[in-house]
């Protein structure tokens, strides 16, 4: 099979990725407008002065309608200003945002590391054991670690690890600088209990996907051919089965973020920490509009792009992809 | 071979339920069944909760806060004096509520009837349909369901007051019905997806076949071979994909009620339970106030994702 049908399906899925960006903004935008709470008037605070509420109005654009108002701040963002943050004192959304977005971040690649270091491990482990019943006792463990939702999952941990053993502080984020100027809140104890409840639900999927994988390419003749040559079991499971079965768990990374996005903020709702999750639920509530316009954006653009990095990987790596769209074109 | 096997949309008829041997098979899986038994406990407690609930879960009982389980609160009572079973069989019920309707509208109307649709009219119908579910897929949802629940409650309250002072029904909004609406209608924009993709794939695969084409070629009309023909030869993945919505929409209502927009006190929802008992001081002093709850939707869930895991064993063609 030629490259034909490469760039092709390349260019689609490049299109594809702003127009839903636009399609997400558009709705954020409707909905944080037509929300209800008047953000003007919690912005005025004591002066219930209607002239002091029309001049802010006029100030932050909000006597326009609602056109003018969506592509002055699409404008903006594209300039890359997000905007202004009513709970905030009218400090810069990005300004809000970022050091949020850093402690998030931290946190969530972590996890995500560990995610694939120990369920890939598992997941082989597992399909080694096929027959037995060590294979669906662990994949059906993962499984209902999987299904526990972040917010049974916390207390849990907290209490056993935090209030019974006292091993752990029961929330919080201590940030430790290094070399001076990286403020890092993963060096402390603080992250144990986050990181429990973020990495284990997200084990079975990426266990359940390798041995799966894992379980098909043991069935294929090269790795009998491989056996038949008299190659050691571990010589046949790294270099001829893993190279194989691991090439599809790249489509999982866009999954796992999702996860991973979603229980965070339940996540740092329960524990205190100052991340995006935590000011998403605030800002929803205080209908800072600007700020949930620009979680929106930069999440809707977060799993956008992990998508497309994951469906571009997988067509270069599996022509049939490809094949598949061009066959339904 | 395998090429084709992947990379297309499953082909093979799938497994029926009613086909003989799989209730022996499914039986054989303990597990499965274990986890059928509890979806069917909380849900039997939840659609029974007026006539099983010993108090109603607005009673309050200000003089015998946080007490011991005893004869007359086998569970206890929280801060207000409120019967802690009581309040469990009422979440149940809002469990029912919620998920049931997600799965009628979102599952089952939306995702069923689009899926049919987009499969057997093809073209340009079934590239719109499908675009929008991929934009849908492609969306954060946890994010809007925060912004939806958060700006359309007010609207949907209002609604509910109009209607009420129309019709002269009293009571709906006391009943908690527009919270409801709220979350299932919002649960629902997001869960068809899934269900239209393994309907449409299905009706695509059986479309060209030939009691389809018999069945066209003496005259029956689009809605007939719609309902009688594609419809009964798709529902084995159907009850794959329902368990799938029941579960996420039961689990979706606690994590919007956890965080204060989903339903809202006096109603009950597992979410509220746990979010008015967690915190280090309340959890030291009454663990089983915040555990009994969390113990019941972790069990819940995991119940759900162990017979949806088993079912898809059993009915998905793909699966040996």
């Amino acid at each position: 099979m030629a490259d034909r049908g490469l760039w092709p399906y390349i260019l689609r899925r490049l299109l594809w990725a702003p127009l839903v960006l636009f399609l997400v903004s558009v709705i954020a935008f409707a909905l944080g407008r037509f929300g209800p709470g008047d953000p003007v008037r919690v912005l005025a605070g004591q002066h219930r002065d209607p002239e002091v509420i029309a001049e802010i109005r006029r100030e932050r654009g909000l006597d326009e309608n609602f056109f003018v108002q969506y592509g002055r701040y699409m404008a903006g963002v594209l300039r890359g200003d997000l905007g202004t943050s009513f709970r905030y004192q009218n400090m810069p959304v990005w300004e809000v945002i970022k050091p949020r977005l850093w402690v998030t971040f931290q946190y969530n690649l972590v996890s995500l590391v560990l995610v694939f270091a120990l369920g890939i491990p598992a997941g082989v482990w597992a399909a080694m054991h096929q027959g037995t019943w060590r294979d669906p006792f662990v994949i059906g463990v993962l499984l209902a670690f999987a299904a526990i939702p972040v917010l049974v999952l916390v207390p849990v941990l907290q209490f056993v690890f935090a209030l019974k053993l006292r091993w752990l502080p029961v929330g919080g984020w201590q940030p430790r600088e290094l070399f001076g100027f990286l403020e890092l809140g993963i060096l402390s104890k603080n992250i144990v209990i986050p990181l429990l409840a973020l990495t284990l639900p997200g084990l079975a999927g990426v266990a359940r996907l390798v041995r799966a994988q894992v379980l098909e390419v043991l069935g294929e003749d090269y790795v009998r051919t491989a056996r038949a040559k008299g190659l050691g079991e571990v010589v046949v499971m790294t270099r001829h089965v893993l190279r194989n079965a691991l090439l599809p768990i790249a489509t999982l990374m866009g999954f796992a973020l999702v996860g991973l996005l979603a229980g965070s903020i339940f996540l740092e709702t329960l524990l205190g920490i100052p991340g995006i999750g935590s000011y998403a639920v605030e800002a929803v509530n205080a209908r800072d509009y600007d700020g949930i316009m620009a979680l929106v954006l930069l999440t809707g653009a977060a799993f956008v792009v992990a998508n497309l990095v994951v469906d571009v990987l997988y067509a270069f790596i599996d022509p049939r992809v490809r094949l598949g769209a061009e066959a339904q074109a | 071979m395998t090429t084709a096997a992947t990379a297309l949309p499953a082909a093979a008829p799938a497994a029926r339920p009613e086909a003989p041997g799989f209730w022996r098979r499914f039986l054989r899986k303990r597990l499965a069944v274990a986890s059928l038994l509890v979806i069917v406990v909380v849900y039997g407690t939840g659609l029974l909760a007026p006539w099983v609930a010993p108090y109603s879960f607005r009673h309050q009982d200000l003089g015998n806060t946080f007490a011991g389980p005893s004869r007359e609160h086998p569970l206890g009572t929280d801060r207000l004096g409120r019967d802690v079973l009581s309040r469990l069989i009422w979440s149940a019920q809002t469990t029912v509520i919620v998920s049931a309707c997600s799965l009628l509208l979102g599952g089952l109307a939306l995702g069923v009837g689009l899926g049919l649709l987009a499969g057997y009219a093809g073209g340009r119908v079934d590239n719109l349909i499908m675009r929008l579910g991929d934009v849908l897929f492609a969306l954060p949802d946890i994010m809007l369901l925060l912004l939806i629940t958060a700006t359309v409650r007010p609207r949907v309250d209002a609604f509910f007051r109009d209607f009420e002072r129309w019709s002269g029904i009293g009571g709906i909004r006391e009943s908690g019905a527009p919270d409801y609406v709220l979350i299932f209608g919002a649960l629902s924009l997001f869960s068809w997806v899934g269900m239209a993709r393994v309907v449409r794939s299905q009706v695509l695969a059986l479309r060209e076949s030939e009691f389809v084409l018999a069945a066209r070629a003496l005259g029956a009309s689009t809605g007939h071979i719609l309902a009688r023909h594609l419809l009964p030869n798709v529902s084995p993945l159907v009850i794959v994909a329902a368990t799938g919505i029941l579960g996420t929409a039961a689990g979706a209502e606690v994590a919007l009620s956890f965080l204060g927009i989903g339903v809202q006190p006096p109603h009950p929802s597992f979410g509220v339970m746990i979010i008015e008992n967690a915190g280090a001081r309340n959890m030291l002093a009454h663990p089983n106030l915040l555990f009994v709850p969390a113990a019941v939707v972790g069990l819940l869930l995991v119940a759900f994702a162990f017979l949806g895991d088993a079912l898809n064993d059993l009915l998905s063609p793909r699966r040996r």
